[in-house]
């Protein structure tokens, strides 16, 4: 209908596998439901109607592990908390993709004390890094859409991106940088 | 009831136990002996007068430099009275131990563990004297004086390179 119309007659399109599973992977994209912290409010926020994570087709959020693609830890992790996670991550099916929200999530943040996780990178492997303290939905929206771009260069068979290679962007306006 | 009626009492059934009075902003705090701790308790919970029948608190602390080093601060309450008794017991860092209230109060069963995982402070005859609050394979007490404050060495750009090299990044 809409895209003939606009395109004319086609026939036929030809892509590639990886091509279509890529978007196919990135435009149903479901979070696990999880929040540990402040962060979370806004990951809500981000979904909610202001900001419409749906757009994406990110609506909705999976309250099981098994059905979800991706794992945002959205807050500080204590070190009690992290063999949770770290559950939750191994009961995910692949593919599956982590983002670290929030400077707390990535670092520690403030919170460099014996009861917090140093990074979540030392319980699972992140793909994205969201800086802010908290970030607001605009800055998560930004790293979903970074994530999707790497999940489109992603190759069958494996990951593309390690975390050798990595990608980094500094903020014009607020200063921060960013590292994907 | 004033604090004068309580101190008075008190004073009158154990009359050595007593080491330290003070009166701040309307609050009793009473310094007593480690040892009178159970009974002085149980006396207070079960006057037919005073009915200290509540135990709001029990909490540690850790005075370090000073002797006896640690301290455990319990507060009291009376419904019949609305009054708030505050008393202190000291235990020094060699034989830092506390005859555990658990008998008397249940409430001070998770509160005690509380003091025990954070401090290190040991209650005898506590039923359960576990950590409650840090993992169980945790070794140390983290709100001791003398754990250092900060955890990590901050990554900055000119030292990350040092610091990511030994930290343990997770693997897929």
């Amino acid at each position: 209908m809409g895209l003939e119309e606009k395109a004319g007659d086609l026939g036929f399109v030809t892509t590639t596998l990886e091509t279509v599973v890529n978007w196919g992977r990135t435009n149903a994209m479901w979070p696990l439901t999880f929040g540990l912290a402040c962060c979370a409010i806004e990951m809500m926020g981000a979904q909610s109607s202001n900001y419409d994570l749906s757009r994406f087709g990110m609506e909705i959020n999976r309250p099981s592990p098994r059905q979800a693609d991706l794992l945002i830890v959205s807050g500080r992790l204590s070190r009690k908390m992290a063999p949770v996670v770290r559950r939750l991550y191994d009961q995910m099916s692949d593919p599956k993709w982590v983002i670290a929200m929030g400077d707390c999530a990535s670092c520690g943040g403030v919170y460099n004390n014996y009861a917090i996780v140093q990074g979540v990178d030392e319980i699972v492997p992140v793909d994205v890094y969201v800086a802010g303290c908290p970030p607001r939905p605009e800055a998560l929206i930004d790293g979903i859409m970074r994530l999707h771009a790497k999940v489109m260069q992603e190759k069958i068979g494996g990951k593309a991106h390690t975390h050798e290679e990595q990608i980094v962007v500094e903020h014009k306006d607020t200063g921060l940088i960013q590292v994907t | 009831m004033d604090n004068q009626t309580v101190l008075v009492q008190i004073q009158a059934a154990f009359p050595a136990t007593i080491t330290e009075i003070d009166e701040r902003h309307g609050d009793l705090k009473l310094r007593i002996s480690r040892e009178s701790l159970l009974a002085v308790m149980q006396w207070l919970r079960d006057h037919a007068e005073l009915q200290y029948t509540f135990l709001e608190s029990v909490t540690g602390v850790d005075y370090l430099g000073r002797d006896p080093r640690f301290e455990v601060v319990y507060h009291l309450f009376s419904f019949r009275h609305f009054h708030r008794l505050c008393l202190k017991v000291g235990a020094p860092e060699a034989d830092p131990v506390v005859p555990s209230l658990t008998g008397l109060f249940p409430t001070a069963n998770w509160q005690e563990r509380e003091a025990y995982d954070l401090l290190g402070i040991e209650f005898s005859d506590h039923p359960a004297l576990q950590r409650i609050l840090m993992p169980d394979d945790w070794i140390g007490h983290p709100l001791r004086k003398d754990v250092p404050l900060g955890y990590e060495e901050v990554a900055f750009t000119f030292n990350q390179d040092r610091i990511y090299a030994h930290k343990p990044f997770a693997k897929e």
